[in-house]
């Protein structure tokens, strides 16, 4: 049985496999179709200071294999996930990362603080590449200086792990890797929506209230692939890579091309197990072809 | 009703086209498993593989549950691709099911009252089982059906065997002409009204319900993704200015939830 364990600098994943955040809630709405405990860990909704309301319906349009969403960060707030939350997810056998995301650095400094007082939260995702809202987000993740300077605030106010997500809406991401490496990163996971448009011709008008979105599904993996493989060659610190994984094969993808995790979303819309599917997929490609170690496949490519 | 949710494989039975528009699927558990305790006005996400264009799931409402024979109800209107792949599965296809899901209609304090089910289109479909379980606690129910035409009236001879059945049309071709606010079945006095059809109709009955103050309530058909509560794509705003999950919070809403 191939050894599954993956260590992404001092965190210790028991095996590659996270959830996307955005896609999975808090575990919670999925417990009935998976063992969370399985997981090498999931990633909670973007978390931001204040609660926010999100933007407008519709939301979500459906696309050729895959989906735009302008969801827009959703969410209760850092206290009512601390308070209310956490409570009900700290307890599962398996790592759990909050998302993290601001509209100016400060949100995402005071979002850090307090979370630092969580013994179970062993790693943030610092999100600086959302495409659907207007302030911060996306704004931070495209350029070297603002990636850098968000980096640089959050590292001072949190000790552990800390993963920068990165925006694919960039003309070099290798560069943008390597600034939030020089800010202080311990890893980059890559990569978040590709910012997209649909509309409904009949309407004559735009599917989403927003106009644009982020596309995700099947339809952004080889993209996210190529940008993981030039990400992995440009830094050093680990890299977790997603963008429509379907399957153990689309997961060993990332992984050859130089992920040591790799992030399950959309699928998980279509169907709610596959994250135990992806696990068992991995196994058995591994077994088959003798495959020892898993950490033996990272960048192999 | 809190049923844990059940991913399945299951069996087309039966598939009767309804006019050109629709079709009623009928499925059985693939493995022979026993169907779960599912409420009225609950639905379920059914995968469609055989398209080229449809990636995620459609969410379809429970059109009637035979504990009997062990089948679920599917009353698909084709509306694109999705649906008209769904609608036109063989019988003896194995179709994936997620199930049961969402919060159904409110019948747990009814006993002893007088309700009028409302629906529109391919609103009727919740209706249907909605009746079922309301003849379980004793209470006869008035439907009122409207479509545009005759043709498009749906399940009549099911509805008749549930309860009395009232028919709007816009072109007059079945029962009263017009829209269903405008029925005679609104004269008669109801403790509660449950209404499920296009959203300019459910807009119309909660006026005529809220102007004779009786309860009503509706469901939402928001485009969604997961259906379980976490891509929160399917929000509607109720009274608080809260964004709440169609999928999870609904799909049936008390009208006084609603902003509306």
């Amino acid at each position: 049985m191939v050894e599954l364990s993956v260590n992404l600098g001092e965190l210790k994943l028991k095996n590659p496999v996270l959830t996307a955040s955005g896609t999975f809630g808090y575990g919670e709405e999925y417990a009935d179709f998976v063992d969370l405990n399985r997981l090498g860990g999931f990633i909670v909704k973007g978390t931001t200071l204040e609660p926010r309301e999100g933007n407008d319906y519709p939301r979500m349009a459906e696309t050729p294999s895959g989906m735009l969403n302008a969801v827009g960060l959703q969410n209760k707030g850092v206290d009512y996930f601390i308070e209310h939350i956490y409570p009900r997810i700290c307890h599962y056998d398996t790592e759990v990362l909050v998302n993290v995301s601001g509209k100016c650095v400060e949100d995402y400094v005071k979002v850090c603080e307090k979370l630092a007082p969580l013994e179970k939260i062993n790693a943030i995702e610092v999100n600086i590449s959302c495409p659907n809202v207007k302030q911060g987000g996306m704004a931070y993740g495209t350029t070297c200086e603002g990636a850098a300077e968000v980096t640089s605030a959050v590292r001072k106010a949190w000790s552990r792990h800390l993963m920068v997500k990165l925006s694919p809406n960039v003309t070099s991401i290798a560069d943008i890797a390597r600034a939030v490496e020089d800010a202080g990163a311990d890893s980059v996971s890559l990569i978040n929506t590709l910012l997209g448009m649909a509309v409904d011709v009949e309407r004559r008008r735009p599917y989403l209230s927003t106009v644009t979105g982020g596309l995700s599904g099947a339809a952004v993996k080889p993209v996210a692939v190529r940008m993981v493989w030039q990400v992995a060659k440009a830094v050093s610190i680990p890299v977790v890579g997603l963008g429509g994984i379907m399957n153990g094969s689309d997961a060993l993808e990332f992984i050859m091309a130089g992920a040591r995790a790799i992030e399950v979303g959309t699928a998980n819309f279509i169907d709610p197990s596959v994250t135990m599917k992806i696990i068992d997929g991995i196994t058995e490609f591994c077994d088959r072809q003798g495959v020892k170690d898993i950490n033996e496949l990272v960048g192999i490519i | 009703m809190n049923s844990k949710k059940l991913m399945l494989d299951m069996t087309v039975t039966e598939n009767t086209p309804l006019g050109s528009l629709y079709g009623l699927l009928k499925l059985v558990p693939t493995d022979g498993s026993p169907l779960p305790d599912i409420a009225a006005g609950q639905f379920v996400q059914v995968e469609v593989s055989d398209s080229k264009t449809t990636y995620l799931r459609r969410p379809i409402s429970v059109n009637y549950v035979d504990y009997k024979e062990n089948r679920l109800w599917l009353l698909i209107r084709k509306a694109g691709e999705g649906t008209r792949h769904l609608a036109a599965a063989e019988v003896g296809k194995v179709i994936n099911v997620i199930l049961p899901l969402g919060r159904g209609f409110g019948i747990d304090n009814i006993s002893g009252k007088k309700v009028l089910l409302v629906g529109g289109g391919v609103g009727v479909a919740p209706l249907l089982y909605l009746g079922e379980k309301l003849k379980e606690k004793g209470i006869t129910p008035d439907f009122l059906l409207g479509a545009r035409s005759e043709k498009d009236l749906l399940q009549l001879d099911d509805f008749a065997k549930t309860g009395n059945v009232f028919t709007s049309t816009e072109d007059g071709s079945h029962g009263e002409k017009g829209l269903v606010t405008t029925n005679s079945a609104f004269d008669g006095a109801y403790d509660k009204i449950f209404c499920c059809g296009p959203m300019p109709m459910m807009k119309a009955v909660a006026a005529v319900a809220r102007k004779k103050g009786v309860e009503c309530e509706v469901s939402l058909e928001n485009k969604m993704a997961c259906g379980l509560g976490a891509c929160l794509c399917c929000v509607e705003k109720k009274n608080d200015g809260h964004n709440v999950c169609v999928c999870t919070d609904g799909p049936v809403f008390n009208i006084n939830e609603l902003p509306w």
